[in-house]
């Protein structure tokens, strides 16, 4: 099943010489680095087929990285870092959506569909209960 | 001249497909027996060509027949004979030949068994299954045959198979996956069959319940493979990306897990009976929509297959065709079904209800967040990507859910449990677990959230080894002949519940207690991480069959203790022209030490990735105890013997 | 009622079916830039004619193209060409050094010939991140009123420029 589209990877490395090499970065807090690592997991690689920015080796993942590591360092707060970056590649980058009229089926439907299946179960357990007792007389 | 042959068989089996997606179920209307009884022969004949033109493939494989298009762009004459072998399946058209050969070893192992069906079912259900081999079938001769020529400028040598699949994972991954959801199609079938004939009762569930256990079972283990080949591969340490591809074999799993349950329940008590029949056209839709969605371009991944859209219409067809049809006569036939056995509120039936309900959400849920960015697209509304942090936001208290149901469902009894029965028997664990995880958590810090994962994990191994042990030491007899006495079914649900705990625990403790690091490191320094010592000995140079490589060595050791030696590559495979990391992995029970390589920095150093993954084993190790689970309950005597009783 | 509902899976299915449809064929790949409508981002960056720091002040004031190209992109070196025609028309392309070594960049104008009214070197691709560039070869449309109105990512031609060209006024 998985025949692999390499292209992202094949990018990273067949133009490696124009990706500056992902320096080692260090960060002021051990809190900062918890916080590098999960914005990185919350961007999507804007070039890449589906990788979020931790894992992708792309060259502009890798600028992205770097550019998120100066702003954590810089004492921007995480709504800032993910604005300056949708504001820069769109909501594309997220791969959790923002809260809007046009997502909230996405983020409201599964805690619908649970409720909808709970009042399915009472239902069925209801019109089972009446039928016993239909039964029984 | 050979691929030819291979073509022609292809036709061949096209013909015979067609024949049977026809002939028994005219037989079937006018109540003819000579009719009916064409459809074996013509299962095993659709087989047979199918085999043939498979082998034919294999061998053109096997023999580098360059002028065979698919062949020159999935392998090399450098490539290993086994990846030869498996590259068969490396492209779209051969794995769309195994998938299609798979269908055909299922719908033969059906007309095998058909013998003790009732007459006009046997015929029936092979001829739904023939009408899917049709539609593959002529999916791949009219858009995908992998015997087109590339004549007459026939290359010297291949383009080579992509080194991602130049793996042992992913020479038995694809055949799995495949023989899991394809085998859902039998239930499909069986469903398909019952609407048609109108024989909804109980019946049709348990002729299709060893079946489902099965194609689950390989599905489960398919799936288990693919995390498994994920995690040591694409050099990341991930074993689940929520990737659309993954989602697509993820919700026939769901789907078929709540399948596995409905029918246990229609079979037993005669209730749901219209629920698991759509539950089961449900699957194996999920199954089809999966090759639709890998196979036609609408969607980015780094699994899918080449876009092509002619195929994505193709396949469109075929999904409105089967899913559409089946969804239409469901409709139809469904309304006139009605439940005739009752239940109470604390029966197990109730239970198994809720688990289908949560299941069916989960799937629901699953299917809406692969399929949102598709929506918001078409409706115009841009572009947004929805990822792993909405899956786990959403998807992982409902699966919590789930499991606390999956604990309590085997204490109730079929029709109706004593309330205080079952609150007896499950409080004291209960308060065990959550002391025992409490104490866990504080130790090693762990949180809130962790705490009540741990709970419940704990709380279902506790209840699942309650009940056994209530099974085993009630009556007269010793525990050895009762635990003996009890039937394979029973330890299959047995083992694939305790496989979830196990799986369920390896996730949540990855998750909260893994550390990763990036470190720079030249030849002869160490640096110490998450309590190893890891020592970079240097890099050497070496040549594989078909690639180069940078070698790591990097020694790992704990308070001066040797643990390990781990080599991760970076290699470079000259044909295709690629370069792939290969991480060095320590396995162990309650740890990964898993090292890959990044990039040459200044000098001799190297950038290299350092993880320490807490009990990741343990997802695999639970994913193939319920795969045993599964293959337990298939071969349950009972199913032997109440086929062959149903037919005397 | 039941009526209605067991048709329910059946309707849904259809609905999906046609969302696929309408997908069919379309690159999953595209994207959007989020900066049309936008003005183009401040920037100082550095010429590589006259290695003098530029900012907007220097942006032709009509309509123009701004081209991120480099060296080490072989889509850039199939896309040059066409690049030169387009100057020969007289349209006015900024061209952006990508991430790029200027000593090569030079040389490489030098040999291939020049279509650049300016070209401003982006060493460290931060403009790039602001134009939120993912590589290159990539090329926006800017209006007359600084406005960028089109993105296109890979290499231009005849088929791109024909739909291009409308936006440039």
């Amino acid at each position: 099943m998985k025949l692999i589209k390499l292209a992202c990877l094949m990018m990273a490395f067949l133009l490696s010489s124009y990706s500056f090499a992902d320096t080692l970065m260090t960060f002021s807090s051990e809190l900062n680095q918890t916080r590098f690592q999960s914005l990185a997991k919350e961007l999507r690689c804007p070039k890449c087929q589906n990788q979020d920015l931790a894992d992708s080796q792309a060259g502009i993942a890798k600028d992205l990285r770097i550019q998120i590591h100066e702003m954590i360092e810089q004492g921007k707060t995480d709504q800032e870092i993910v604005d300056y970056m949708v504001a820069r590649y769109g909501d594309f980058v997220l791969y959790r959506p923002k809260y809007s009229a046009a997502t909230s089926i996405l983020w409201v439907g599964p805690a619908a569909f649970l409720i909808i299946g709970l009042v399915v179960f009472a239902g069925v357990v209801y019109r089972n209960k009446k039928r016993r007792a239909g039964k029984a007389l | 001249m050979i691929p030819e042959i291979g073509h022609f068989a292809l036709i061949l089996a096209l013909f015979f497909s067609l024949c049977l997606s026809v002939v028994p179920l005219i037989g079937y209307w006018q109540k003819n027996r000579v009719l009916l009884h064409t459809a074996r022969p013509l299962t095993y004949l659709m087989s047979f060509f199918v085999l043939v033109s498979f082998l034919v493939l294999a061998l053109s494989f096997m023999t580098d027949d360059f002028s065979v298009l698919y062949v020159s762009q999935n392998s090399n004459s450098q490539l290993p004979i086994w990846y030869k072998f498996s590259a068969l399946w490396g492209g779209h058209e051969g794995s769309l030949l195994l998938w299609i050969l798979i269908l055909s070893g299922w719908s033969s192992a059906v007309a095998l068994k058909s013998v003790s069906l009732p007459k006009d079912v046997g015929p029936v259900v092979l001829s739904v299954l023939g009408m899917v081999s049709l539609g593959f079938l002529s999916f791949m001769l009219f858009t995908s045959s992998p015997f087109v020529r590339a004549l007459p400028d026939a290359p010297l040598d291949g383009r080579d198979l992509n080194p991602l699949l130049q793996d042992i994972g992913l020479i038995i991954h694809p055949p799995m996956l495949y023989m899991g959801y394809v085998g859902f199609s039998v239930a499909f079938a069986f469903a398909i069959a019952a609407l048609i004939t109108g024989n909804l009762n109980a019946s049709w569930a348990r002729w299709t319940r060893p079946w489902t256990s099965l194609s689950w079972a390989f599905l489960t283990l398919g799936i288990t493979l693919g995390s498994w080949w994920a995690y040591y591969e694409l050099g990341w340490g991930g074993w689940w990306f929520w990737d659309p591809v993954e989602n697509a074999s993820f919700m026939p799993w769901l789907a078929g897990t709540a399948l596995v349950h409905s029918l246990a329940v229609t079979e037993k008590r005669g209730v749901f009976k219209s629920w698991t029949v759509l539950l089961a056209i449900f699957t194996f839709s999920l199954s089809l929509l999966g090759t639709f969605l890998v196979r036609s371009g609408v969607l980015t991944s780094v699994h899918a297959f080449a876009a092509d859209p002619t195929r994505g219409i193709y396949i469109l067809m075929l999904l409105v065709i089967l899913i559409g049809g089946s969804l239409l006569l469901y409709g139809l036939r469904a309304s006139q079904v009605r439940a005739s056995a009752t239940f109470g509120v604390t029966g197990r039936e109730a239970w198994l209800l809720l688990n289908n309900i949560l299941l069916t959400v989960l799937t629901l849920t699953v299917l809406l967040g692969t399929l949102y960015p598709l929506i918001f697209d078409v409706l115009g509304l841009g572009r947004i990507s929805v990822g792993a942090p909405y899956f786990n936001t959403v998807f992982s208290p409902i699966a919590l859910l789930l499991i606390v149901f999956m604990a309590i469902g085997p204490f109730s009894k079929w029709h109706h449990t004593k309330a205080s029965l079952l609150l007896n028997a499950i409080l004291l664990p209960a308060v065990l677990a959550i002391v025992v995880a409490g104490l866990l958590s504080y130790v090693y810090a762990l949180g809130m959230m962790a705490w009540l994962t741990l709970s419940v994990a704990l709380w279902s191994a506790l209840l699942i080894a309650k009940d056994w042990f209530v099974k085993v030491s009630a009556g007269t007899k010793g525990i050895i002949p009762r635990a003996r006495q009890l039937p394979r079914n029973y330890y299959g649900m047995m083992i694939a519940h305790l496989g979830m705990v196990v799986t369920l625990i390896g996730i949540l403790l990855v998750s909260t207690s893994s550390h990763e690091s990036t470190v720079k490191l030249s030849p002869g320094e160490s640096v110490s991480f998450a309590g190893y010592d890891f020592h970079f000995d240097g890099i050497s140079h070496l040549k594989g069959p078909n690639y180069l490589a940078d070698r790591g060595v990097i020694s790992v050791s704990k308070n001066g203790d040797f643990v390990a030696l781990l080599q991760p590559e970076k290699r470079f495979y000259s044909t295709s022209r690629q370069i792939m990391t290969e991480a060095g992995l320590d396995a162990g029970f309650t740890r990964d030490l898993y090292v890959s390589l990044g990039e040459k920095l200044s000098g001799e150093a190297w950038g290299i990735r350092l993880y320490v993954k807490a009990f990741v084993r343990w997802i695999w190790l639970g994913g193939l105890m319920m795969m045993c689970g599964g293959l337990l309950s298939a071969l349950d005597k009972r199913y032997r013997k109440t086929v062959r009783g149903n037919n005397a | 009622m039941r009526k209605l509902l067991v048709f329910l899976p059946f309707i849904v299915f259809i609905g999906l079916g046609s969302v696929l449809y309408k997908q069919l064929g379309t690159n999953p790949e595209y994207m959007p830039s989020a900066l049309i409508g936008k003005p183009v981002p401040d920037f100082k960056l550095v010429s590589l004619q006259t290695d003098t720091v530029q900012d907007q002040t220097s942006l032709p004031k009509q309509a123009y193209l701004l081209n991120f190209w480099a060296t080490w992109c072989p889509t850039c070196e199939m896309e040059h060409a066409y690049l030169r025609t387009l100057a020969k028309q007289g349209i006015p392309i900024v061209g952006i050094d990508y991430k790029d070594d200027k000593h090569k960049a030079q040389q490489w104008l030098a040999t291939r010939g020049n279509p650049y009214q300016w070209v401003l070197t982006d060493e460290l691709g931060k403009f790039g991140v602001d134009m939120g560039v993912t590589g290159a070869p990539e090329t926006f449309v800017v209006n007359s009123k600084g406005i960028i109105v089109y993105r296109y990512q890979g290499a231009l031609d005849d088929r791109v420029w024909q739909e291009m060209k409308g936006y440039l006024k």
